[in-house]
């Protein structure tokens, strides 16, 4: 029965997780707008969400580390929190300092992303409604 | 929870703009000063940015390493009564460059605002956040 419930709230609650991981690599590009030689990171959050509901059989790991002597695999620039491999935007035009920054973009991703959290947080709202109005009859 | 690194990240960002915006009033200020206290004519000032990772979760905030001296000559200037020239008659003024100072001053500006649009944004968003199920 608690599983039921665990599997309606699963798919938003994921993609909460996800967008706010987002939120904060696209935070990070804004702040640096102005480095030099700062490249803009993102990650594809379709495949991070897809992934993430069919059960966590991922192919992109992070590599175990056990021993003085391993490797780390990815340092943690190049992952986010939860394991998302951290992907270089494609630059539209080129700066003289090497910054990759657009504010444009970023700005743009920016509140599609807040939108996008918002959305998933009234679904989640509507589902905990729905589920308290089948509770009390 | 990783959003509240955003504010970390966010006013990490606000000090960086805003010790750009100081150096940029100091060179302002001091665009026509022929000496100072240690009897040299004032030197520009530019800040140096670095991307400084906020903590393990790879939130890359921005740090000013440094204020340097700006590179560019200073200006000569002919001016025989002035009471600082020297024996050909010249001034040294200050390597200040207004139009470049001014740019400066709008993009951090720019960079500030941007940075405090997100602080609300993710502000907002976590109240929101607060509020679910109700």
């Amino acid at each position: 029965m608690a599983n039921s419930l665990d599997d309606l709230f699963r798919f938003h609650q994921q993609a909460l997780s996800l967008r706010s991981e987002r939120q904060q690599v696209l935070a990070s590009n804004i702040a640096n707008a102005d480095t030099p030689n700062y490249k803009a990171r993102d990650f594809d959050f379709a495949a991070a969400l897809r992934e993430a509901t069919s059960g966590g059989a991922s192919t992109t790991a992070p590599m175990k580390v056990t021993s003085s002597g391993h490797m780390n695999g990815t340092p943690s620039t190049e992952r986010t929190a939860s394991g998302q491999e951290l992907k270089y935007r494609t630059v539209q035009q080129g700066s003289v300092d090497g910054n990759s920054v657009d504010m444009d973009t970023e700005r743009a991703q920016f509140t599609d992303n807040a939108v996008h959290y918002q959305t998933s947080l009234t679904v989640l709202t509507h589902e905990i409604r729905m589920m308290l109005a089948a509770i009390q009859g | 929870m990783s959003m509240f690194d955003i504010f970390k990240v966010s006013s990490s960002a606000l000090n960086a703009q805003s010790q750009r915006l100081n150096t940029v009033a100091s060179n302002l200020a001091n665009a026509d000063s022929a000496t100072s206290a240690t009897g040299e004519p004032y030197r520009a000032k530019q800040v140096v940015f670095s991307a400084t990772p906020v903590d393990e979760s790879g939130a890359t905030g921005v740090q000013v390493v440094g204020v340097i001296d700006d590179p560019s000559p200073m200006k000569t200037v002919y001016d025989p009564k002035h009471p600082l020239a020297d024996e050909n008659g010249n001034v040294t003024m200050p390597n200040v460059n207004v139009v470049e100072e001014m740019v400066n001053m709008i993009s951090a500006s720019r960079s500030y605002q941007s940075n405090v649009e997100v602080m609300n944004t993710a502000k907002t968003l976590l109240l929101k956040t607060l509020t679910l199920g109700q």
